[in-house]
């Protein structure tokens, strides 16, 4: 029987491998569980450490990165107000960070060339999340708490317990790209 | 005693302290609250918009400007770097305190009372300042005996998408349309479409710079009243830009860019600086005149 993809997959962390390989560019999924916020000045970090033959602070096999940080926590709320930074940052150190076992990415933004090959590689998956609407975005976080690089400040790794993030997915195992597909749909060559 | 020395002064007096007061507030609501005119612009966007997923996107940035607002809360965790412009009337004399140390305060105290990221480090250290200071303060002496100034946090996912670039005089007006395109398709989904897209030309590298950010603070879909050829210019853009099918959130769309806001000052005959600005959808910036 045929798949409807017109209804949005809710999955669950952790991302299985059957979960990966199944999802294609353009599927709508509402992610529960945990994710890690890490970006530039993490990312770099996780990079030395890795080059150095040291473990990164978090388990790259299981993790779903989010690379976002948030803005500070008002009194009585669990997290500020929280989006996707633009992924073409962490690029370069995206392909040894997937040589260690990440296999799953949140952002904004199409990759790189690189990027895209280490996904259908290693069957991974990126997932595009709407950036600057990080009031409503919030509202997805039941849970926060610290997860390493404190002194890093807003860059910090957190851990962030999601319920039904709206994400779509744009890099695919298989080697799709949805912001090409969608993006030649819509243009008009005058 | 010369008449002049005898005239009795005329400079209005403006606390340190008030202009503080002043800066955090500005900072506070812009973070917090959409300004109506770019309301309206997504709503007309949502009207114009035939991709479902692109008005599914609008809907949500519509709905997220009020929650937001409603719960003041930043409308982007990205509450941006602390740009100004201060324009400080001739007349005017800022009493009890330095009028920078004093915008510069009204920053550190919106950035931690109003619960905003501080996003500011040391570009080689890559070490975080800790109060999002220092801002980028532009002054500039004008007649009169008041002093305006405008907040504009910006964000670091448009402003990276942002260039400048030395044309040659002859590349002329379709070498600026060329180079402004360009800009914006490069970018594609980074910058958080739906953008507007402010557009320097003419001065020195810096002036024209400082015109493509100063476009971004005119309401947004007022075309340029100054120069015919400029209005004329920013529709044709308009057009040619929301035929890239970038669409919302770079997911696809007739819409792509809500407005594309153009300045221009002579510049030497040598040279034709352009600078291309881009604004996310976010499009922030409040001001006040003291």
């Amino acid at each position: 029987m045929k798949i409807n993809r017109t209804v949005p997959f809710s999955v669950h962390t952790p991302l299985t491998e059957e979960i990966i390989m199944s999802l294609r560019a353009g599927d709508t999924v509402l992610l529960s569980g945990d994710v890690y916020t890490a970006r530039d000045a993490a990312h770099r970090r996780m990079a030395d450490a890795v080059q150095k033959g040291l473990p990164p602070p978090i388990d790259l096999k299981t993790a779903v990165i989010f690379y976002a940080a948030p803005s500070p926590t008002p009194p009585g709320r669990v997290i500020g107000s929280i989006g996707p930074t633009t992924s073409y940052r962490m690029d370069v150190f995206t392909p040894l960070l997937m040589e260690q076992g990440l296999r799953a990415m949140i952002g904004k933004g199409s990759r790189s060339p690189e990027v895209a090959a280490s996904i259908k590689k290693y069957q991974g998956i990126y997932f595009g999340a709407i950036g600057g609407i990080a009031a409503l975005t919030a509202r997805c976080v039941t849970h926060m708490k610290p997860a390493a690089y404190e002194d890093l400040g807003p860059e910090a790794i957190r851990c962030l317990t999601v319920a039904d993030l709206p994400l779509v997915v744009v890099n695919d195992s298989q080697g799709n790209d949805l912001y090409k597909t969608e993006q030649n749909k819509w243009r008009i060559f005058l | 005693m010369t008449s002049e020395n005898s005239q009795k002064s005329t400079l209005r007096r403006i606390s340190a302290k008030s202009v503080t007061a002043a800066v955090k507030t500005l900072f506070i609501e812009a973070n917090t609250a959409l300004n109506p005119d770019v309301i309206s612009a997504l709503r007309r966007a949502l009207k114009k918009e035939e991709s479902p997923i692109g008005r599914q996107v609008l809907e949500k940035i519509l709905e997220n400007a009020w929650i937001a607002r409603q719960a003041v809360m930043p409308i982007c965790q990205d509450t941006g770097l602390a740009v100004l412009f201060v324009e400080i009337g001739q007349d005017v004399h800022v009493t009890g305190g330095d009028l920078r140390e004093a915008v510069r305060e009204g920053v550190r105290q919106a950035y931690a009372d109003g619960y905003l990221r501080k996003s500011l480090c040391g570009p080689l250290t890559r070490a975080n300042t800790g109060d999002n200071t220092p801002a980028v303060i532009h002054v500039d002496m004008v007649p009169g005996d008041r002093l305006k100034i405008t907040a504009m946090p910006k964000g670091g996912g448009s402003e990276n998408m942002s260039t400048a670039r030395m044309l040659t005089p002859a590349a002329g007006i379709e070498g600026i349309k060329k180079f402004v395109l360009e800009t914006v398709e490069a970018a594609g989904a980074n910058p958080c479409p739906p953008i507007i897209v402010g557009v320097g030309i003419g001065g020195s590298l810096e002036q024209a710079c400082l015109l493509a950010k100063k476009a971004l603070l005119r309401p947004v879909g007022k075309k340029n009243k100054t120069d015919k050829r400029l209005s004329r210019m920013e529709n044709e853009l308009l057009e040619k830009i929301n035929a890239l099918g970038i669409g919302p959130a770079g997911l696809g769309g007739r819409i792509t860019a809500l407005a594309v806001s153009a300045e221009m000052m002579p510049c030497h005959i040598a040279s034709l600086p352009v600078a291309v600005n881009i604004q996310c959808h976010v499009a922030r910036h409040k001001e006040v005149i003291l």
